[in-house]
């Protein structure tokens, strides 16, 4: 059995809000030297396989059809 | 004229949709998700607002994937009338047949109100009843409200006409309620057959309840 960790983030150059509210939760705590917060989503499959590079392109395939949302999010896979 | 009303686990605007296209005089029908086809008379087919699946993962992210989407994806393909409001919006531009992605709204509350809403085109049969440059007095309720699109698609919308109504205040000046990019509230398809818009004509239907400006839109599918 593997274990797929994905996780999901917004791309590079479109606003996190959540991110800026936590950053912003962390600044009004003394947090300093926070210099960028980005809040994703980790979504964790335990796949039937021992096949790795086939839990991965299985993994790929899942993330464009319905793990993420290309136009706005980026994805990346760990398996373990 | 036949206007088909989707309905997922988790829409809770279909009857308000039917009220509403009944009150105009057009006949209805409400289809549920697991239906692998859509009755052959149907002139407009509607995704109704709500909270389909629960908003799980991403709003309207699982609903793509109902059976119905298949025939939904095919009667646009052929040309077919399709609006889809609020979680209607969320769910075509999930299923590929609206540009952009809806995103959490940029204040992260959920906003529920009336605001006014410019057109911006109106050669289409959505918003022909109107002018450009009209303000019209329509609710939002959405918390996934903030319209992204890239800037190479941005300019495609632009360049066809597809930025239907932005978000504005009384005047037509920019008024941006959720971070939407250029304060965009509703976009079609380049073939101008597939419409989404976050705001809710289906509920300003009735001066007495605040407005009843979204007759001029929804009538505009009518005419057929």
């Amino acid at each position: 059995m593997i274990k797929a960790i994905v996780n999901v983030s917004l791309k590079m150059g479109v606003l996190d809000s959540q991110g800026k509210a936590v950053h912003h939760a962390l600044d009004s705590l003394n947090f300093s030297g926070v210099n960028d917060v980005r809040v994703g989503k980790q979504i964790i499959l335990k796949l039937d396989t021992d096949d790795k590079s086939k839990a991965m392109s299985d993994v790929e395939k899942m993330c464009e059809d319905l793990l993420a949302n290309t136009v706005i999010e980026d994805y990346e896979i760990e398996l373990v | 004229m036949k206007v088909t009303i989707l309905q997922f686990p988790g829409t809770n605007c279909e009857y308000d949709t039917e009220h509403a296209f009944k009150a105009l005089g057009a006949d209805t029908e409400i289809v549920w998700h697991k239906a692998e086809s859509i009755p052959a008379d149907t002139n407009l087919l509607v995704v109704a607002g709500g909270f389909s699946y629960g908003d799980y993962l991403r709003s309207g992210a699982i609903a793509k994937f109902s059976p119905v989407m298949k025939a939904v994806s095919t009667y646009a393909e052929n040309g077919g009338k399709v609006l889809g409001i609020c979680n209607g919006f969320q769910v075509l531009t999930e299923a590929g047949l609206l540009p952009g992605a809806l995103k959490r709204n940029d204040g992260l509350h959920f906003i529920s109100k009336h605001h006014t809403l410019k057109v911006i085109n109106n050669d289409n049969i959505f918003l022909e009843k109107l002018n450009k440059g009209d303000v019209v007095n329509i609710p939002i309720a959405h918390h996934d409200g903030n319209y992204f699109i890239d800037e190479d698609g941005l300019k495609d919308l632009y360049a066809n006409n597809q930025v239907l109504l932005t978000y504005s205040d009384e005047n037509g000046d920019v008024k941006n309620p959720n971070g939407s990019v250029d304060s965009i509230a509703g976009v079609c398809n380049k073939n101008k057959n597939v419409f989404g818009l976050m705001p809710h004509p289906e509920r300003a239907m009735e001066s007495i309840l605040g407005s009843d400006d979204g007759i001029k839109m929804l009538e505009g599918f009518l005419k057929a």
